[in-house]
């Protein structure tokens, strides 16, 4: 049996598993049937030219853990933001750890989609939020099928989150192969700042394929700093699909850290509805052997008066494959947009690819947009140069990445974060420049 | 603009909806509607073509019946039915003309309405043209001229007769008849079209021209130009295109192929204005064309094109790079007015090692037009030192209009180096205000700004054709802008 009719079939037992009442019921039941229709995405399809998901899918995973595994936290301390305080949301094996997490109820809700879903008094957020701006693809109705699990913060009017939040979820690899799908659901009210992080970690060489659907609503004048960090095991596999919905004056930035994993691919998708929106869309990505990575962008400017900034900075070694295939849509009365992209790639070793699609489609007049992209390899002079003053090649291709990827990295708000994304960095190109930037 | 006046603009724009709409009643011998094995077979005889040349067609109409037209275009239109077309439309009056005297009269008057005095370019322009109606070639200059430095330059109809070895070689060697739903279409049912022989290191003396014109109503053209520079030679060939204002849409779907050999250098140029349709979009031709050429070792190929007219302009003029150091170039600027829409690029096949590409493309998208860029440029894996730029420039006139942009970029070598930019914009009124202030009025500002954006292209063109070209932009962009 295929991974598609295994879901399919296994979807029966998982509604009646679940209570009859929940609010979304109708939402599962339309979203399976959506994805029997269109099935797992194939090359065939324009946005997924250049990503075979062939190989993850044709896998026995099972969809369902059956027993509870729990890990020590020294075990994982390395995954956290250790040296801060934060909030913690933990998911192992796709459950819930009350043992590792650090929620809160008081005055604004940082906890779990399940509760949220179950209790009548989130009804009326459920009602206004849940799948509302997820797209119908097959992957997210597969997941809106299957989501029962996953963070749910809803931050009131005017409150300032006093500390991180932390989104994590452990794969133990107590499975032969597991297929995981959590869910978020983050409302962000008026003026309310946050800042959260999330991170996929398997613990073993198992493989994992996670599909992630998160949904992000930033209403008038909230802030949102978002950032992903994807540096997995190498045979795990993670489908994000993150759906942001930007009211008047909210700014919101997305920080995308690809390092690991075996097929990355996030489609980030922003909707610019209120007027002087700003959003920001970075990501580093630096691979090797044979992972791939596809960043899959989509900026829509609705409202007049918004900006959006992208800047996806990529370094593909070994046989890496990298994709960056970003949009920016600018509608009739979106007038005055000021929409920027770029994309800068460079490619280490012969065999690693690269492909790009940064695409435009205008349809306001008063309008100011602009892609760039380049493809290219280190500036042999600035090399040479960095070499004379008797700093070994290694360290000088070092300097040289690490002031490549700078514009992404300089705009982390969190300066631990920023220490640990420098390292994780270092310790990907195998060297020690001793110095953060 | 020399002395092309404000005044001079302003009589234009008034007149000039569409100049070349007129149809002139040429009694011609045209070919029931529909398509088929015979209809193929028929053509072929009537071309008096070898038997491998029928088999040639046969094959390519084996393959288009099993394709399917493509849908990936940016582009909204009512698909033509296929079986609706008359394949083969020819003036009657034959045979072949030795010289101008001999021409029909009433053709010699479209060509002078069309601007092509032939007489007078023959002295004073020195472009040796094919003249071709309805997909049927009526005309070639100055043939005994070009045929003393061995230069080959005839409809590809007398090309298959009379130099077999030559087509048999090349013709689909660049295009193949499976390439698309069109190409495929148009190797089964091509009438005629411009054939082009540069031998080994001649430099062409002059410019060589073709140009199309679609008479006949329900009739499709299908033309077929095959273009080879043997190793060392230079040839600049330039392509012009006209139709009458009909209500129903027409369709055209050509193939170019383009042949350099090595050191060998083509420049291509087009000025397309086919009917676009009216302001209401009704009728226009809908404008299918495969356009590709190989460079082999140090060539060089030129695209450049002026795109203003036609209902749907579907066109990726390209260059395989297959030879070391060889350079591909694209210039391209494509103006949509009212309701025609563009999906315009070009691809750039990067092969050979030490290779290079430019791409300048310049959309102007006005009243309710759609205008996309959609380029591919691909870096093989043996590309050692490729080198890529391009960058796509949109202005948009006018809110009910839209740009768009589509580059893939596909490196598979770590040493290419690549650059892509793109740009949207619009005329700025400060640009405007700047202009009206000395005295400019708004129309001519606007024809100046647009000048400005287009010169990159512009300069490519040679100068007969740059002169024409402008004209044509100023005449597209007609009350696009209140």
């Amino acid at each position: 049996m295929n991974l598609k009719d295994k879901l399919v079939s296994s979807f029966l037992a998982f509604d009646d598993y679940l209570e009859d009442s929940s609010p979304i019921h109708d939402i599962r039941n339309k979203a399976i049937k959506i994805f029997e229709n269109k099935g797992f995405p194939t090359k065939k399809e324009e946005a997924w030219k250049y990503t075979s998901l062939n190989p993850i899918v044709n896998k026995d995973y099972s969809i369902f853990p059956k027993k509870e595994s729990s890990i020590e936290f020294k075990d994982v301390k390395r995954f956290f933001l250790h040296d801060i305080d934060t909030y913690k949301i933990v998911f192992i094996d796709g459950i819930y750890s009350s043992y590792l997490s650090e929620t809160i109820h008081d005055n604004m809700d940082i906890c779990l989609l399940s509760a949220a879903l179950k209790k009548p008094k989130y009804r009326a957020v459920i009602e206004v939020y849940y799948n509302k701006i997820a797209e119908n693809d097959s992957l997210t109705s597969l997941n809106t099928a299957f989501a029962k699990e996953g963070a749910y913060i809803y931050i009131p009017k005017h409150k300032e989150v006093e500390k991180p939040i932390e989104i994590i979820n452990f794969a133990t690899g107590n499975e032969a192969a597991l297929m995981m799908q959590p869910r978020n659901l983050i409302v962000v009210g008026e003026n309310a700042h946050v800042q959260i992080i999330e991170r996929h970690q398997s613990l073993s060489e198992n493989a994992v394929f996670t599909n992630s659907v998160t949904e992000i609503f930033a209403e008038k004048r909230a802030y949102i700093d978002y950032y992903k960090i994807q540096n997995d095991a190498s045979n795990a596999s993670l489908i994000d699909n993150t759906y942001i919905k930007q009211e008047e004056e909210s700014h919101c930035s997305v920080h995308t850290f690809s390092f690991g994993g075996n097929l990355t691919r996030n489609n980030l998708k922003f909707y610019q509805h209120g007027e002087h929106c700003d959003s920001t869309l970075k990501g580093i990505t630096i691979i090797e052997n044979k992972q791939h990575v596809d960043h899959s962008t989509l900026v829509r400017h609705i409202a007049p008066n918004c900006e959006s900034h992208q800047d996806y900075k990529g370094l593909y070694a070994d046989s890496s494959t990298g994709v960056f295939n970003g949009k920016i849509v600018v509608e009739k009365d979106a007038q005055k947009t000021n929409a920027f992209q770029q994309n800068n790639n460079i490619l280490i070793d012969d065999k690693a690819t690269i492909n790009a699609k940064p695409q435009l489609e205008i349809f306001a007049d008063d309008v100011k947009c602009s892609h760039g992209c380049t493809i290219g390899q280190f500036n042999e002079d600035a090399l040479f140069y960095i070499r004379t003053r008797g700093i070994a090649k290694k360290e000088a291709q070092a300097l040289l990445m690490y002031a490549f990827a700078n514009t992404v990295l300089e705009s982390v708000k969190i300066p631990e974060l920023k220490v640990r994304i420098n390292k994780l960095i270092a310790k990907k190109i195998g060297v020690s420049i001793g110095f953060n930037i | 603009m020399g002395k092309f006046t404000e005044d001079d603009l302003k009589k234009d724009l008034e007149t000039k909806e569409y100049e070349y709409g007129f149809y002139t009643d040429i009694e011609s011998d045209t070919f029931p509607v529909g398509l088929n094995e015979d209809v193929v077979r028929a053509i072929s005889k009537k071309k008096e073509e070898p038997e491998w040349m029928t088999d040639w067609r046969l094959k390519a109409f084996q393959y288009w019946k099993e394709m399917v037209e493509p849908e990936w275009a940016n582009v909204n239109y009512k698909k033509p039915n296929f079986q609706d077309i008359s394949y083969y439309s020819a003036p009657s009056k034959k045979p072949k003309y030795d010289s101008i005297d001999d021409v029909d009269p009433e053709l010699l008057d479209t060509f002078r309405r069309l601007g092509i005095s032939l007489d007078e370019q023959k002295k004073l322009a020195g472009v040796a043209v094919d003249i071709i109606v309805d997909s049927i070639s009526v005309a070639t200059t100055f043939k005994n001229t070009l045929a003393k430095k061995g230069i080959i330059f005839c409809p590809i109809s007398d090309a298959i007769k009379e130099h077999p070895e030559l087509v048999k070689k090349y013709i689909g060697s660049v295009v193949p008849q499976r390439d698309n739903f069109y190409a495929a279409l148009n190797s089964a049912v091509f009438s005629d079209g411009s054939f082009c022989y540069i031998p080994k290191g001649v430099r062409c003396p002059m410019e060589l021209s073709t140009y199309f014109r679609i008479n006949q109503a329900g009739t499709g053209q299908f033309e077929r130009t095959l273009v080879i520079a043997d190793k060392g030679s230079y040839v600049s060939y330039l392509e012009g295109c006209t139709a009458p204002a009909r209500d129903e849409n027409q369709l055209h779907a050509a193939v170019v192929e383009l042949i350099a050999l090595d050191d060998a250098e083509i420049k291509y140029s087009t000025v397309q204005n086919w009917y676009p349709g009216n302001k209401e979009g009704k009728g226009g031709v809908f404008n299918f064309v495969t356009k590709r050429g190989i460079c082999h070792k140090n060539a060089k190929i030129s695209w450049t094109q002026v795109e203003t007219g036609s209902a749907i302009t579907w066109k990726y003029p390209s260059c395989i790079l297959k030879g070391d150091n060889s350079i591909g170039e694209f210039y391209s600027i494509a103006v949509t007015n009212n309701y025609q829409q563009a999906d315009t690029g070009t691809k750039m096949i990067h092969i050979g090692k030490n290779t290079k590409s430019i791409i300048i493309a310049k959309g102007i998208s006005a009243g309710k037009s759609q205008n996309s860029y959609r380029g591919l440029v691909r870096i093989g894996s043996k590309a050692e030192n490729a080198r890529n730029f391009s960058q796509c420039d949109s202005l948009l006139m006018g809110n009910d209009c839209g740009a768009h942009t589509f580059p893939y970029i596909e490196v598979k070598n770590k040493t290419a180096q690549i650059e892509h930019e793109a740009t949207t914009s619009k005329i700025g009124e400060d640009q405007i205000f700047y202009c009206n202030q000395r005295g400019i009025k708004t129309d001519k500002a606007i024809a100046l700004i647009v000048n400005g954006f287009s010169k990159e292209v512009l300069n490519k063109l040679p100068m007969e054709f740059a002169v024409e070209a402008q004209k044509l932009l100023e005449i597209s962009l007609e009350g696009s802008v209140g």
